[in-house]
């Protein structure tokens, strides 16, 4: 099922994601993606494993007296209680979490011309969205000022590019213009993530920017 | 030092299936004596202040006990077991943010990874250890500060030269085994 990925991470973004520097937006799109990739899954972990060697040649630093005690204290507590994952055809595990619940539970908002979105709970230097582009619709021709990654869910769309379909991450930054445009077979669902505002080309999608929080 | 001269080959993988099938407080106890010491001196060059560092630390360690049954000896090593525990923990106190993980591949109730392949990962990542150990102090200065957050894989390859993502083809395997075996379930 993982093979027919043909769009992946970057280096920098998963040793980034190992190392724990990206913000939640990002860390929630690496984390959706290696849940359906595991080329991808398998090379953040080999930088979990040279992070596991730079924890072991770590120097000691004394803990204090009652450190191991309050450890145990701890372990009798319980771990604190988790909700049971939610599975989902289309959403992996990472985002029936942060939708708190199925497909059929997203609240979708329509953005104009059949497309519609729903804005992720994340911290706010990064904003994470699931857009639904309907089959053989467009988006808004545009650029960035910064990082944007689009993740494929369901469906397929095509732009400069390439094709991306599911499990397909693109990802555009400042030298990026594109007007990704969904296959006419069937609707297209994906989760994008930007550090900062599109660059619009047209009027409308522009006046409209402010209210849709893109 | 990577490897201490004490530390058993197994490098802990036989403490940690103490403590999941036996909840082994002997063995939690070796663990701890070993891992927390260092888990602080990571956490505080990461910018985390001693006492929060502490709390961490303690969190950490229950957290190895708790989840003991989700470590997979096949695709990472106690230590870097460890290490992700310890980084989730330090990203919820610096930034007081969720840490989004990927999906669970967990071996169902009657298989469990095939011994040989638990040795070679293990044994792999010791010899990651080593060759780590054993590289000028300058680049392991560089490596280290990628995980304190100073530096991306860009700057680090460019300044180095280095492979760093080694043993990604023995995960790999090691995940091909994972998703074969929970289709048959
Ligand atoms: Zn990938
Ligand atoms: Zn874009």
């Amino acid at each position: 099922m993982t093979t027919m990925i043909k769009h992946h991470l970057t280096p920098d973004l998963m040793m980034a994601y190992s190392t724990g520097t990206l913000s939640e937006a990002f860390n929630l799109i690496v984390a959706t993606h290696l849940s359906i990739c595991d080329t991808c899954r398998a090379e953040v972990e080999s930088y979990d494993a040279l992070g596991g060697s730079v924890l072991e040649t770590q120097d000691k630093v004394t803990l204090s007296d009652g450190c191991l005690a309050r450890v145990f204290g701890l372990i009798d507590a319980g771990p604190a209680p988790e909700p049971a994952p939610i599975r989902d055809a289309v959403l992996p595990a990472p985002l029936t979490d942060y939708v708190g619940g199925t497909l059929d539970d997203v609240k979708w908002r329509p953005v104009g011309l059949g497309v519609k979105q729903a804005i992720l709970p994340t911290s706010r230097d990064a904003s994470a969205r699931l857009l639904y582009i309907p089959a053989g619709a467009a988006m808004p021709d545009h650029g960035h000022r910064g990082m944007e990654l689009t993740l494929v869910l369901k469906g397929a769309f095509e732009d400069e590019g390439g094709r991306f379909a599911r499990g397909d991450i693109e990802i555009a930054t400042e030298d990026t213009d594109h007007m990704p445009i969904a296959d006419i077979s069937e609707d297209c669902i994906c989760l994008a993530v930007t550090n900062a505002p599109l660059r619009f080309k047209g009027l409308l999608p522009r006046l409209a920017q402010p209210f849709l929080k893109i | 030092m990577a490897l201490e001269a004490s530390e058993p080959v197994a490098g802990w993988v036989d403490q940690m299936t103490r403590i999941r099938d036996q909840q082994d407080q002997a063995a939690f106890v070796e663990l701890f004596q070993h891992f927390a010491p260092r888990v602080k001196g990571f956490l505080m060059r990461s910018g985390l202040e001693a006492a929060l560092a502490e709390e961490c630390v303690q969190e950490a360690m229950a957290t190895v006990w708790h989840k003991a049954h989700l470590f997979d000896p096949s695709r990472a090593s106690v230590a870097t077991w460890v290490f992700t525990i310890a980084r989730n923990k330090k990203i919820d106190a610096l930034r007081r943010q969720r840490r989004p993980e990927p999906e669970e591949l967990t071996w169902g109730p009657e298989s469990e990874p095939d011994q040989a392949d638990v040795l070679v990962l293990q044994e792999e990542t010791q010899h990651l250890g080593a060759a780590l150990a054993t590289l000028p102090a300058k680049q392991r200065e560089l490596i280290e500060k990628a995980y304190f957050g100073d530096l991306t894989h860009s700057e680090i390859a460019e300044q180095t030269g280095l492979p760093l993502g080694t043993i990604k083809s023995r995960i790999r395997l090691a995940l091909e085994r994972l998703r074969h075996s929970m289709k048959q379930k």
